[in-house]
């Protein structure tokens, strides 16, 4: 769709706008650390399990050098530490940190402290390693089992207990979906703290945990091959434990992840220095592991109106894939979001929504997208409500999105019931088979309702960043230009876990993602 | 109130396509595979339901082990509408639309209410899924509302702190979370913050509202509390409130007026 609706060179400008308006905050993010990321380092070396009152040990290790005031050189500095004091195993290793008087270890001599960062970054070399080969496992089951073609019918789970999730999950692939996401319990990404272990109570979903993670992925493994279909399995990389979750799911062989950059800060309330760190360090391993993310767009286009802040959505996505660019991630991993949200009580709300994503397919050509159904209208007339949901299936296949959230008739009254994920997915699957090709045959002309709002909308979105570029992402988030919220860059949950880094501040892992190790 | 006798009786049954044809559609899943038997299945299930003339119209299978049906029947079901007795003076609860459209027209400025968990207490899971944009089970929270102008203090703010501040901005309603039970400081707590409140001056005044897992109406008013919100409580039911006792404390609304949702012991 090169050159539909707006020159190249717009858009080309619209990309150096996103990479001038985060600059300043990459000066903050390498300048920063916070308790989350130095909690995914530890448990990259293997750090698990929980103390005897509950609290992961990454927490009460990593709470334990903040409270000393020596966290700034970086958890896998004392984690070295923890080793050349004879630690024999990572539990080993938190209990003789928290024992040891930190405040007044002394400097090692410079030829031990050299030796202590090259074990330490040996360590991290392999564990990377590690991580690569559980990768390898699942792309190796990947090419044996291909997924069905785009778009990826993507549905929900979320009972609260992850046995129960198992069970509809199967049954949902066996219906037809591609993608499982099990909906986290509510309020989580609050929680400065990844529970543990394999949970069976949930409000409103299931917690993200590991064991949760493992339990899903081997069950879905099973069940990709029986269909000899593969079934990616989703998760939500939000919240204070953006990059512990990312970490988790990485290892546990996800596929795919809901991580934006300001998603937490809008819609959770998280501080925006937190955010934006954690969003890197969490952006870094989903590079690495080969994981798509899921912007939060469509998000917007709840609390604001879809019809008045369609440009926000635009801007916002120039602004979060550069983020993800700056994190190494390729185009084929931006699942970039947006979705079906105009009222759908105003006239041409088809044309006008055709319009919209198709503009969002002409900025991001190589981006598989991630498109979201209507819920901000929904009606519990749920005949009206399975017409409403076609129409978005069809704007779906016409604009060739990779990542499909299928709409469910009785979204405005509860979690899906089995029955209507299946009419879900087999509605779509016909309206897909249907229309497939649509785009091919049909021109839109330029002069036409379709292109002159995808002009106008783009052309407000131009107007936006370069705002944001003159007076700061940080203004532009205060004066509510994204979802209508309005964040200040010290308010919000989570700031007393950013530090600044020591001079000396030591993350192999970081220099792995990095390319530099 | 109906007067038994003082009404016609008018009897119905379901509408399908002529009257008193007692027609319904259903829907349902049952956990068997699709077969022959797992129709018959749903016919006989339908049958214990009190359904005759009943048709399995869809068959399907919406997964290995489950089998979705759609059915339609005639129900023998005969009501007297003249019975049908719906208590009065109710005003209906507002939806997110409507409630923003009331307090435009009828208060003309935004309803400012502050929140917190006060004291010890770090969890802010009750307080967030209230006020949070993002709200709780689909429904937004107050944060969300354009005629809502909502303040969450977070956790282990002090009770004179969060009526101080709330005082500042000279809100309509002062909200306090409270998660944990423990030996029942949640109570110990919130007396200390009506007394607080009362030495504020607040008191009678403001609304002060009292929510969490272990609250209910009941021990909220003994407390000294305007309302007390329990495990379930959607953040429309709090908007609710809040704005009728607006109303009420404007003289725009009978005191006592009662409405659907609102606290009750």
């Amino acid at each position: 769709m090169s050159g539909l609706f707006v020159s190249d060179e717009q858009v080309a400008r619209a990309r150096s706008l996103a990479q001038s308006i985060t600059d300043p905050l990459f000066d903050h993010i390498g300048r920063h650390t916070t308790v989350s990321v130095e909690r995914t380092v530890l448990r990259w070396f293997g750090v698990d399990g929980v103390g005897s009152m509950g609290a992961p040990l990454v927490n009460l290790m990593v709470d334990r050098l903040k409270a000393a005031g020596v966290l700034g050189k970086g958890a896998a500095y004392w984690y070295g530490r923890a080793l050349r004091m004879g630690a024999t195993s990572p539990l080993d290793a938190v209990e003789r940190l928290t024992a040891a008087p930190l405040e007044q270890l002394k400097a090692l001599p410079p030829d031990e402290e050299a030796k202590l960062r090259d074990d330490v970054r040996a360590e991290a070399k392999a564990a990377a390693a590690e991580l690569k080969q559980r990768v390898e496992r699942r792309n190796d089951l990947r090419s044996e089992f291909p997924m069905a073609e785009a778009p990826h019918k993507y549905v929900i789970v979320a009972t609260g207990n992850i046995f129960d999730d198992v069970d509809q999950a199967r049954a949902a692939a066996q219906a037809g979906a591609d993608v499982i996401a099990v909906i986290r319990s509510t309020a989580q990404s609050l929680l400065d703290y990844v529970p543990h272990g394999a949970t069976t109570e949930g409000y409103g979903g299931t917690y993200a945990t590991q064991e949760n993670f493992k339990i899903m992925r081997e069950a879905l493994d099973d069940e990709s091959k029986q269909l000899r279909r593969y079934v990616q399995l989703t998760n939500y990389s939000s919240g204070l434990c953006m990059s512990e979750i990312a970490f988790c799911a990485a290892w546990e062989r996800l596929d795919m992840l809901l991580n934006d950059a300001m998603y937490g800060i809008l819609f959770r309330d998280i501080n925006m220095r937190r955010t934006f760190i954690d969003q890197y360090f969490s952006r870094r391993i989903c590079a690495y592991a080969g994981l798509i993310i899921n912007t939060g767009e469509d998000n917007y286009i709840t609390t604001a109106d879809a019809y008045d802040a369609a440009h926000t959505v635009i801007a916002s996505q120039f602004i979060n894939e550069c983020f993800a660019k700056r994190a190494g991630l390729k185009d084929w991993q931006l699942g970039i979001g947006h979705s079906y949200e105009i009222d759908p009580h105003r006239p041409e709300t088809l044309l006008l929504e055709l319009s919209q994503a198709m503009l969002v397919r002409r900025c991001f050509p190589d981006a598989p997208l991630k498109y979201m159904p209507p819920t901000k209208h929904k009606e519990t007339d749920i005949f009206f409500s399975h017409a409403y949901d076609k129409l978005a299936d069809l704007v779906a296949i016409w604009t060739r999105q990779g990542i499909q959230l299928l709409g469910m008739m009785t979204e405005a009254m509860h979690t899906p019931l089995l029955s209507d994920r299946y009419v879900a997915l087999k509605s779509a699957a016909y309206i897909h088979r249907a229309a497939r090709g649509i785009d091919e045959e049909f021109t839109v002309r330029e002069d036409g309702k379709i292109a002159n709002r995808a002009r106008f909308v783009f052309g407000k979105a131009m107007e936006l960043l370069e705002e944001c570029q003159r007076d700061g992402m940080v203004a532009a988030i205060g004066r509510g230009h994204f979802g209508d919220v309005k964040r200040t860059e010290t308010g919000g949950k989570g700031l007393d876990g950013v530090l600044e880094k020591s001079p000396d501040y030591f993350n192999p892992f970081l220099d792995i993602l990095e390319g530099r190790a | 109130m109906s007067h038994p006798g003082s009404k016609e009786r008018q009897l119905l049954r379901a509408y399908g396509d002529r009257r008193d044809d007692g027609i319904i559609q259903l829907s349902f899943t049952l956990p068997v595979m699709a077969s022959e038997k797992a129709k018959e299945a749903a016919k006989v299930y339908c049958q214990k339901l009190g359904l005759t003339d009943v048709k399995v119209a869809a068959v399907e299978r919406a997964a290995d082990q489950y089998t979705f049906f759609v059915v339609y029947a005639r129900s023998p079901v005969v009501l007297d509408y003249g019975e049908i007795d719906v208590p009065e003076i109710v005003i209906k609860k507002l939806g997110f639309g409507e409630l923003n459209k009331l307090i435009e027209e009828k208060i003309a400025r935004r309803v400012v209410v502050f929140g917190a968990c006060t004291g010890t207490d770090t969890h802010t899971v009750g307080i967030d899924a209230i006020l949070n944009m993002k709200g709780f089970a689909g429904d937004y929270g107050l944060e969300r509302y354009p005629w809502f102008e909502a303040f969450n203090l977070g956790s282990q703010v002090p009770n004179a702190e969060l009526i101080r501040r709330a005082k500042e901005k000279n809100a309509d309603a002062i909200l306090v979370s409270q998660v944990v039970t423990q030996r029942d400081v949640h109570k110990e707590n919130a007396r200390s913050f009506v007394e607080e409140a009362k030495k504020a001056g607040v008191h009678g005044k403001m609304t002060l509202l009292f929510g969490g897992p272990r609250v209910d109406h009941k021990l909220a008013v003994e407390l000294g509390f305007d309302a007390g919100f329990g495990p379930g409580t959607k953040p429309s039911d709090v908007a609710n409130f809040v704005v009728h006792q607006v109303l009420q404390r404007l003289g725009k609304e009978a005191k006592g007026t009662h409405f659907e949702g609102e606290p009750h012991v």
